[in-house]
């Protein structure tokens, strides 16, 4: 009989979910547009994740974002299964150059109008394995990129008010 | 304590193989550099690394005796274009034909471009194939599976991964001391803690040195509260997998506690570069401290309710009871490391079986089971995250003293180390010349886990294929390099 407890408990107590955080500017985030997005956009992001060779530690906090105390979902951020659902590309990693075509596949895949997030330290420049054998460089190496979250990794926090500057077109949220 | 390294003739190796073969010996590295294969294997707490030329850029197969090794030839030759003779499966396995060069570890050629990959043949009537990835539905890392499927029942699945192969040992050669212990704990972000270790404590060994005592109990901390979040975030994730989120929802939010805390302690919340080579980069902070004691009772309260709850739901049983199920001997013979190994009667732990300070003064138990399913390997991590409850309270009470830092030596010589990560045993072989790294070595616990996933998912549903993968949830990362 444990599920039920959890649900009334569920009910009883209050959310998890955090005062989201103000979004970067567009300076910050070294983002290559200047008009106001949210028009385009509405009130929702479709996000498709793309892991282009990140070490997965992008990945992991991400994830963390679904978790009860970041909610994403409340701010119409959501991640979709599909490119063809998305008009977000979160991407993570250097490119490598095994996962460039399918990098590049899942962009054209992508109907418009599309924004490419570029997060982390390798996606923005290569980070540790920028030039050599095996990787392209950053993102931008291979796709057109819009904003740029840094970190390695970045925290859940600046994921959030990155992708919230784009919601909000640089603005302050209303009401937090 | 360094393994012993002995360069051995074609006689000596092949004995090597005849004792992994006859399952007398356990297989913990194969690998390259110029002219010479390395091969790493243990038995009874007892380590050896053995060496073997390679007369016109060939050496005996390890692999056409024991399976466990196919892919690490098949990398070795991607990587140092060494042949193994004698093998049966040749296709490449990190080079998709798409780097700059060929055997960028050993004489580089010029690149050729992408050749086709033919999968394994699948035979019957009425039989489909499915490919999924490397792009995948969730936010999970890069690779391809290729599923051959009578109706919804699997016949086959077969694995391609390199997809996100960045050329860490390439990157590693050269490094100096910081930037390659940064590099080790970017070689799977989940177990950059774990990796951060064993390059440190293969440096160490290399070097004549060992880290001071707090700097090693404050390694083990970390390695716990790695362990912890990791095995309390995929408790939930194996659930949700199964369509239960209420699990997903609270395991995520102790797994996000547990970051928060690491966050607190260490400055980091998967406390990266924390562990370097001399030593841990800062002490705990006093709040950390704290903050770390607090997350104990917080989880302790918490845990056996969802414990309760995940026993309690008969509708997930149902999915997790019976399925993707690993038998004993395979586990053996691969000997998969962690949860997958001990989930199927393989109770092999490098904390245990090559006890490293400070878990050789500290209790804790390793439990194995044999029923090798999803829900053993779930149980497994339950159990594994009350150790780890166990050990950081022990930790916390015995500090011993600083200083956690002494700065390594600008040396040369040999190490590796064994180390568990919450994944299972992960390897690491280096050797340092001057103070940088001229050759490192650096070996998943995935590697030996992956294989097995192909046969534990054989005669189940493709439904069933996300509740599989994420019960083992090996790294991709870490096996691409």
């Amino acid at each position: 009989m444990s599920m039920p407890r959890f649900l009334v408990e569920g009910m009883l107590k209050g959310p998890l979910a955090e005062r989201p955080p103000e979004p970067m500017s567009f300076a910050e985030l070294g983002a290559e547009f200047e008009t106001a997005v949210q028009r385009k956009l509405g009130r929702s992001l479709s996000i498709r994740q793309v892991d282009a060779g990140s070490c997965n530690a992008c990945e992991l906090e991400i994830h963390a974002l679904g978790n009860a105390y970041y909610d994403l979902e409340r701010f119409g951020l959501r991640f979709v299964a599909s490119p063809r659902h998305a008009v977000v590309l979160l991407v993570t990693g250097p490119v490598t150059l095994n996962m460039r075509e399918a990098l590049e596949r899942t962009y054209a895949a992508t109907p418009g109008p599309k924004w490419v997030v570029a997060a982390g330290g390798c996606a923005i420049d290569g980070g540790l394995f920028a030039d050599g054998y095996a990787c392209a460089g950053g993102v931008a190496d291979v796709i057109p990129v819009d904003i740029r979250i840094p970190g390695c990794p970045p925290t859940p926090i600046a994921l959030l008010a990155g992708l919230l500057a784009l919601l909000n077109g640089g603005k302050p949220l209303r009401g937090g | 304590m360094s393994w012993p390294r002995h360069l051995v003739d074609a006689a000596g190796w092949s004995g090597a193989i005849e004792a992994l073969a006859a399952g007398r010996r356990t297989l913990a590295g194969l690998w390259g550099e110029p002219g010479l294969v390395h091969m790493a294997t243990h038995a009874d707490g007892e380590g050896a690394i053995l060496s073997t030329p390679c007369p016109n850029g060939a050496y005996r197969s390890v692999s056409a005796w024991h399976a466990p090794a196919i892919r690490l030839e098949r990398a070795l030759f991607d990587l140092h274009g060494l042949r193994p003779d004698g093998a049966l499966d040749k296709r490449p396995w990190l080079d998709h034909g798409r780097w700059t060069l060929r055997h960028p570890l050993g004489e580089a050629l010029a690149a050729t471009g992408p050749v086709p990959y033919p999968f394994l043949a699948s035979e019957g009537e009425n039989l489909h194939q499915i490919p999924v990835g490397p792009v995948h539905a969730g936010v999970i890392e890069p690779g391809h599976f290729r599923f051959t499927a009578a109706g919804e029942t699997v016949v086959r699945l077969e694995e391609r991964l390199g997809y996100v192969h960045r050329g860490l040992e390439g990157r590693l050669a050269g490094a100096d001391l910081d930037r390659a212990a940064k590099l080790a704990g970017r070689a799977s972000g989940d177990s950059t803690v774990a990796y951060a270790i064993a390059f440190a404590r293969s440096a160490e060994d290399a070097l004549g040195i060992e880290a001071p005592a707090r700097a090693q109990w404050l390694r083990a901390l970390m390695a716990e509260l790695e362990r912890l979040a990791n095995h309390l975030g995929d408790i939930g994730a194996i659930c949700n997998d199964a369509a239960f989120s209420l699990m997903h929802a609270h395991c995520g939010a102790l797994r996000e506690q547990v970051l928060r805390a690491a966050e607190s302690a260490f400055g980091h919340r998967l406390m990266m570069d924390r562990v370097i080579p001399g030593g841990v980069a800062a002490d705990i902070t006093p709040e950390g401290a704290r903050g770390i004691q607090a997350l104990l009772r917080h989880i302790r309260d918490r845990l056996p309710r969802l414990v309760e709850l995940y026993d309690d739901t008969a509708s997930l049983q149902d999915r997790t009871v019976g399925t993707g199920r690993v038998s004993p001997e395979l586990a053996a013979r691969f000997g998969a490391g962690g949860f997958v190994g001990r989930a199927s009667g393989r109770s092999f732990d490098a904390r245990k079986a090559f006890p490293y300070a400070p878990y050789d003064v500290l209790n804790f138990g390793i439990r194995a089971r044999e029923d090798g399913d999803v829900n053993a390997r779930v149980w497994i991590r339950i159990e594994e995250v009350r150790e780890s409850l166990g050990l950081v309270e022990q930790i916390l009470d015995r500090l011993p003293s600083p200083p956690v830092h002494l700065g390594p030596p600008a040396g040369t010589g040999e190490g590796n180390a064994l180390v568990e990560s919450f994944r299972g045993d992960l390897f690491v072989w280096l050797r340092l010349a001057g103070g940088r790294v001229e050759r490192a070595y650096l070996r998943d616990a995935s590697w030996f886990q992956w294989p097995l996933l192909e046969a534990a998912i054989e005669n189940n549903i493709v439904a069933d294929f996300p509740l599989c993968n994420k019960s083992f949830n090996c790294s991709y990362a870490g096996v691409d390099l």
